[in-house]
């Protein structure tokens, strides 16, 4: 097996011999395996259904794991598509869910993805190679595994939570069921394992049935494997949870086998793959030769939906199968124990083989090879590989029912009515029996080529330590376990990007005090960093946005909306409120998941940023602008497979104006590409923002009349009496007359109860806010200091005010420099009979009014030559000085 | 005994001196926070309240502190802070982030700055930040980590606040102000400004963010408050280990101020202006006057510190100038007056001076060109003339337009003070026309 995943190379997809079946409907054939060549190199990858692969995603070095379940292309043989059961990584998992965790996640593990938001079918050409994938007990620690190929696998996740793989009875008696299951799991190995030495003849015997019946059989085969899989999709989602036990113990047992091979050969499994090319070879070689047996036996065995004939013709191996009924007997308490749940369907049984093939990729490689050579073995191994994954628990239905069948067959037939439609009662005990079969032809195919190859040799042994099933399967788990131990520390796998530490200020020793009183409860709602329960008065708004976002994560689609108002009008309230309730949705599955993210202009210092942040929300990776761009660019703009829909929202977008507009540009280019499945939400003040890139605005916010403040301050106070009615109304309505802006309005409202809070306590009041406060709070809040600055000024800077307009009302002009003003100045000091003031103390009055902005100066380097202007109103400043 | 503690309390006139220096300094220059600020109670209990209930509520707070240089802005804050540490609650949870805009020149630094003293660089270990938006992001992320309840409350105090509104976009205000506006650490934002307009210069999204609570600060001090702050501030102390001589002091300084000359001096001054710097200077000066040989403030100390306090800096620069220079200075003082003060260029100076000089056929005026023109340059050199804007380098020297940094009266005046000015260049500059 060759890795050729950091090669950047052209890869040739080409499917490996004919056609399993064909979907008239669909106008698809199913395939049993794809051939991965890479241009230049003599090597071929082959990917078989129940394969773990890495599919092309956007992070090259994490790319996404999924497992096969089938493979199948159209008439035109252009495209081709896998159906594949996906995992996640961890640095898929939002960052804020991986605390859900409640450890750390292990680098190389990752979850069994059972959301629904994904798609499931995936263009073929974006494999990239098989992957080992390894299930683990929760319990159990990671194995220390110098290889980063490996992943582990012991939790599911669906988007919302974690959750233990072995879900059904398995999980709870670990140690029982460890028999049982490495049955199922290595399909080969239960049936195998008991005869290892002596089943070979016999299996030879058996794939010896003339030619011609094999072909028929063949033929009826694709008819049947089309119905098998549809069959076991069906199965799948009717119990998923089942599955997903018994697929954890299978690979479980799959990788401790796995394990062991590795154990036995030295040179770690780096030389294994190097190896297992030529081993290829030899086995092309030596299948060649049986072929035509092998053929014909691995189809019978494994092809599941047999038709009646077939079965017949089958009748022996079920015998074979009855041989191991010692052993069987052994497992069945076990069986029972774990087997009661589970309803099996006999359609995914078939796959059983197969799944084995990927779990064990090293030795298994030479398997799948052999099934390559006899096409219709291929699509044989196809069609139970698209279910594997999901059939893994099947696995063990059927084992247990096959031990049934040995026990008692009338128990079987019944298990058959209720399993499966489409098959005879009769065949079902066929096909167990078949299966049975199948392992045992593989454990002849092994001890025939062991001499040869070292892997091989591996493999065998690792079979042969099995034979005794339960046996192995205890030995493999205390071995892992103390091997694992002490090496925990972890080779850095993947180029993980370190969670950056993030600092955070330090809490407080004493917790904050709660409000006390009326007032100070009322205080802290009116505060703007409150949460308000509610939305008032933007109900529409609100409505507009909710529909539009809803309908585009529903869809799958992607669009963008413009959201523009004044400052205050409650556009990222909205928004928020909006995403609040659409996560809400999604927790209860109303909708399906989505990622939120939200940037701000103002928060970051350069437009490019933004991708920089972006990037980091949605994949916790940091880069550079120009990267992240990039990235960004190559996941939106590509079919990924799967992907939830994002949401993202760009507060204060007119501040990602650069001159290219490229950001903007990005920004409202990617929700429209096809397979981008990004809703853009944009807010900013101005609405002048080209119309064009604008598909969906919520415009015209504007600002809130004097009833909606109001209400909106009513809301926040939830029946909180702190403040006098018509005091409420001159607040709303004063703010409404000059901004409209809701913050304002809470601003006031909170300074008015703070005023009242100090107002020295008349018997009179009724202890609420009122009429008073609230105008002293206006007051405060939009008197303009002017007037008070220059009463307070000194006498000269108030004579010197007064030559500015005197100078002014000379020149005609609103503009006069120093000197002119500084000769009306000292005339109106002899005026007022005063020591004339130099040039300088006439300069530092003139620099003080200025330095308040009273005046606005040139600069003072300037000196006499400095042209002077006034910065409030003549008529303010004679108001001001009237008076004295 | 008795006597010896009666001579105790008399220490010698060199050592009561010194004591005096000490302590009168320390109050003038040192700006030590009076016990209670005067005449802004009311701004004091505000401001007091508000961060009080940042530090021990977690309420975020933003306010603005206004009022004209030298009115107390600073003093009041850090009286609030004192009162405010005193609570020992307060005083346990309070961060605080001095800024200053004069120092802090653009976020980038300024979010240095705060990292730096919210100590938050040792969490990431020696780690120098990379780029401006690393650290924003650090500390954004920082204080959105934070809540109500559990962060311990951070101050936040721009000095020069309306420097910071000229920083690219606003990004530290429009952060600190939503943090403010945010449930997220609790923040107090003070600025100190001395511009009323401060609020013009927000931008509109910063501006809605921002809680427009303003503190005023604006003195309505009369004059005789101002004359009893003058007393106030000289007085000593009773503590002062001296009390004969504290007393005497004090005596002295109570007669001080009822003096008329000195009366007048410190109206003038009041006039002029209420800040308390340009008093603690008038005082400061008077102070340095006190001497072992003469251990008290006179009026005549008060009046020649106010002298030097009223001393116009360029009519005191004339005072230095040649008689060549003078006489460029007064050649231009008429071309101002007969072209109403528009530029003029050193060839036509020279004319003028030509002029006078044909006048009075005198020779003793006669120079060469180069040392004209070498007089010229010097006094623009010492910025009494500038160059117009925009007639720089192109231009022959000679013919460049210059302008005249000087009004008639300090002419006028550095003529009276010239010592031996040569009667008929003074009267030159008295004549009406050229």
């Amino acid at each position: 097996m060759k890795y050729f995943t950091r090669l950047r190379v052209r890869r040739v997809y080409k499917w490996r011999g004919e056609p399993l079946s064909f979907n008239r409907k669909l106008k698809t054939f199913e395939y049993g395996s794809l051939v991965i060549s890479v241009d230049g190199l003599p090597r071929t990858t082959v990917i078989n259904a129940g394969q773990h692969i890495l599919i092309e995603g956007e992070d090259e070095d994490n790319p996404y794991v999924a497992k096969v379940i089938r493979l199948f292309g159209d008439e035109s043989g252009k495209q081709k598509k896998a159906v594949v059961q996906w995992f996640v990584r961890v640095s898929e998992v939002p960052l804020s869910k991986l605390k859900l965790l409640g450890r750390e996640p292990h680098p190389q593990e990752i979850f069994l993805y059972q959301g629904r938001s994904c798609d499931d079918e995936v263009n073929a050409e974006s494999i990239l190679r098989p992957v080992q994938v390894k299930h683990l007990d929760r319990a159990a620690p990671f194995p220390d595994s110098g290889d980063k190929d490996t992943l582990f696998v012991k939790l599911s996740w669906d988007s919302k939570t974690f959750r233990e793989l072995e879900s059904a009875a398995p999980v709870a008696s670990p140690p029982p069921p460890t028999p049982p299951l490495p049955k199922p799991s290595l399909p080969p190995s239960p049936p195998r394992s008991p005869p290892t030495a002596a089943p070979a003849p016999a299996r030879r015997a058996l794939p010896t049935p003339d030619p011609a019946v094999m072909r028929r059989a063949a033929s009826g085969e694709v008819r049947g494997g089309r119905a098998t899989t549809s069959a076991g999709k069906v199965g799948v989602t009717e119990a998923e949870s089942l599955h997903l036990a018994s697929r954890l113990s299978a690979s479980k047992c799959s990788s401790a086998r796995r394990r062991k091979a590795i154990a036995r050969t030295p040179g770690v499994r780096k030389k294994l793959q190097l190896s297992s090319p030529e081993a290829t070879t030899r086995q092309d070689i030596l299948d060649e030769d049986r072929a035509s047996e092998m053929m014909l036996a691995q189809r019978l065995s494994s092809s599941p939906p047999l038709t009646l004939r077939l079965t017949h013709s089958l009748t022996p191996l079920r015998k074979a199968g009855a041989a191991t009924t010692p052993r069987a007997h052994r497992l069945t308490p076990l069986r029972k124990a774990h087997g009661a749940a589970v309803t099996a369907e006999d359609t995914a049984v078939p796959l059983e083989p197969d799944s084995r093939t990927p779990s064990a990729r090293d030795d298994s490689t030479r398997i799948e090879e052999d099934n390559e050579n006899s096409p219709m073995l291929s699509a044989a191994a196809a069609t139970p590989r698209s279910s594997k994954r999901k059939s893994a628990q099947l696995v063990s239905s059927r084992i247990r029912k096959q031990l049934n069948l040995l026990e008692n067959l009338q128990v079987l037939n019944s298990d058959g009515d209720d399993d499966e439609d489409e098959f005879v009662p009769s065949k079902k005990e066929l096909q167990s029996s078949s299966d049975e079969e199948e392992e045992e032809e593989e454990g002849a195919l092994e001890s025939d080529e062991e001499e040869e190859v070292l892997s091989k040799k591996s493999r065998r042994a690792a079979a042969g330590s099995c034979t005794p099933r339960s046996k192995r399967k205890t030995t493999s788990t205390s071995a892992r376990t103390p091997r694992k131990t002490p090496n925990k520390k972890i080779p850095p796998g993947t180029p993980r990007t370190p969670r950056h530490a993030t600092p955070s200020i330090p809490s407080r020793s004493l917790p904050a005090r709660r409000p006390g009183n009326v007032l100070e409860e009322a205080r802290a709602r009116l505060h703007v960093s409150s949460v308000p329960e509610s939305l008032p008065c933007r109900e529409q708004e609100f409505q507009d946005v909710y529909s539009f976002v809803e309908s585009k994560i529903v869809d799958g689609t992607g669009g963008c909306m413009y959201i523009s108002g004044v400052p205050g009008t409650g556009k990222t309230a909205t928004v928020h409120e909006v995403m609040r309730c659409l996560q809400h949705a999604a927790d209860v599955d109303e909708i399906p998941p989505f990622h939120f993210i939200e940037i701000n202009g103002m928060k970051m210092t350069d437009p490019h940023q933004a991708y920089v942040q972006i990037l980091q929300n949605l994949t916790g990776q940091k880069a550079t602008a120009d990267h992240a761009a990039a990235l960004l660019e190559k996941r939106f703009s590509s079919a990924a497979p799967r992907k939830e829909t994002t949401v993202l929202l760009v507060d204060e977008l007119d501040l990602l104006w650069t001159r290219k507009q490229n950001v903007m540009y990005n920004l409202f280019d990617w929700p429209t590409r096809r397979h981008a499945r990004l809703v853009v939400l944009t807010i900013a003040n101005t609405m002048d923002l080209p119309e064009r890139i604008m598909i969906n605005r919520v415009a015209s916010r504007l600002p809130y009349s004097f009833k909606q403040l109001q209400q909106i301050i009513m809301s926040r106070l939830n029946k909180v009496k702190a403040f006098e009615e018509d005091a409420l109304q001159l607040v709303s309505r004063k703010v409404a007359a000059l901004s409209g802006d809701a913050r304002r309005c809470l601003d006031i409202c909170r300074r008015a109860t703070e005023i009242c809070e100090h107002s020295p306590a008349d018997p009179f009041s009724t202890g609420l806010v009122g009429m008073s406060h609230v105008m002293e709070a206006l007051n405060e809040m939009f008197s303009s200091a002017y007037i008070t600055a220059i009463r307070c000024a000194s006498l000269q800077e108030q004579l010197f005010l007064r030559a500015v307009i005197a100078e002014f009302r000379r020149l005609g002009l609103e503009e006069a420099t120093f000197q002119q003003v500084f000769v009306q100045h000292r005339a109106l000091c002899r005026v007022e009979g005063l020591q004339p003031v130099s040039v300088s103390e006439g300069l530092a009055a003139c620099q003080r009014l200025g330095a308040c902005r009273l005046l606005l100066l040139e600069p003072s380097r300037l000196g006499v030559l400095q042209r002077v202007r006034l910065n409030v109103s003549q008529d303010d400043v004679l108001f001001a000085l009237k008076d004295d | 005994m008795s006597k010896r503690t009666a001579k105790d309390a008399h220490l010698p006139v060199g050592e009561c001196v010194t004591q005096v220096q000490d302590i009168l300094r320390q109050r003038l220059c040192h700006q030590r926070l009076p016990d209670k600020p005067e005449g802004v109670e009311s701004q004091h209990r505000h401001l007091l309240e508000l961060l009080k209930r940042t530090a021990i509520h977690g309420e975020s707070n933003s306010v603005l502190i206004v009022g004209p240089r030298g009115a107390g802005k600073t003093m009041l804050l850090k009286c609030v802070l004192r009162d405010l540490l005193e609570d020992k609650e307060a005083q346990k949870s309070l961060l605080q982030v001095h800024l200053n805009g004069l120092l802090q020149t653009d976020d980038r630094i300024a979010l240095k700055e705060i990292t730096r003293q919210l100590h938050l660089e040792n969490v990431v270990g020696d780690k120098v930040f990379g780029s401006f938006a690393e650290n924003l992001g650090f500390l954004l992320e920082a204080l959105k980590k934070g809540d109500r309840s559990s962060s311990r409350p951070v101050l936040f105090i721009l000095d020069e606040f309306d420097l910071f509104a000229h920083h690219k976009n606003q990004t530290l205000l429009y952060n600190l102000f939503d943090v403010s506006q945010s449930a997220q650490a609790p923040i107090a934002v003070v600025g100190i400004t001395c511009r009323l307009d401060v609020l013009e210069l927000l931008e509109k999204r910063v501006k809605s963010r921002f809680s427009h609570r303003q503190i005023h600060l604006l003195s309505s001090l009369t004059f005789t408050q101002y004359l009893e702050r003058v007393r106030t501030q000289l007085s000593l102390p009773d503590g002062f280990p001296d009390s004969r001589f504290a007393q005497d002091w004090n005596d002295g300084v109570k007669t001080l101020c009822g003096d008329k000359s000195v009366e007048e001096v410190l109206q003038r001054h009041y006039n002029s202006s209420k800040d308390v710097r340009s008093l603690h200077m008038l005082l400061m000066l008077c102070l340095s006057r006190v001497s072992v040989a003469k251990p008290a403030i006179k009026p005549a100390d008060l009046l020649e510190a106010s002298r030097l306090c009223f001393a116009d800096a360029k009519a005191n620069m004339l005072h230095g100038l040649s008689i060549l220079e003078l006489c460029l200075i007064i050649a231009m003082k008429h071309l101002n007056d007969v072209y109403e003060g528009e530029p003029f260029n050193h060839q036509m100076v020279h004319n003028e001076f030509k002029k006078f000089l044909q006048r009075k056929s005198n020779s003793m005026y006669n120079f060469e060109q180069p040392v004209i023109l070498k007089a010229f340059e010097h006094l623009q050199q010492l910025e009494l003339i500038r160059p117009v804007d925009g007639s720089s380098a192109k231009t022959q020297r000679e013919y460049q337009l210059m302008r005249l940094m000087l009004d008639h009266s300090q002419i006028m005046e550095a003529l009276q003070k010239y010592p031996q000015c040569p009667t008929d260049v003074k009267q030159w500059a008295m004549s009406a026309f050229g």
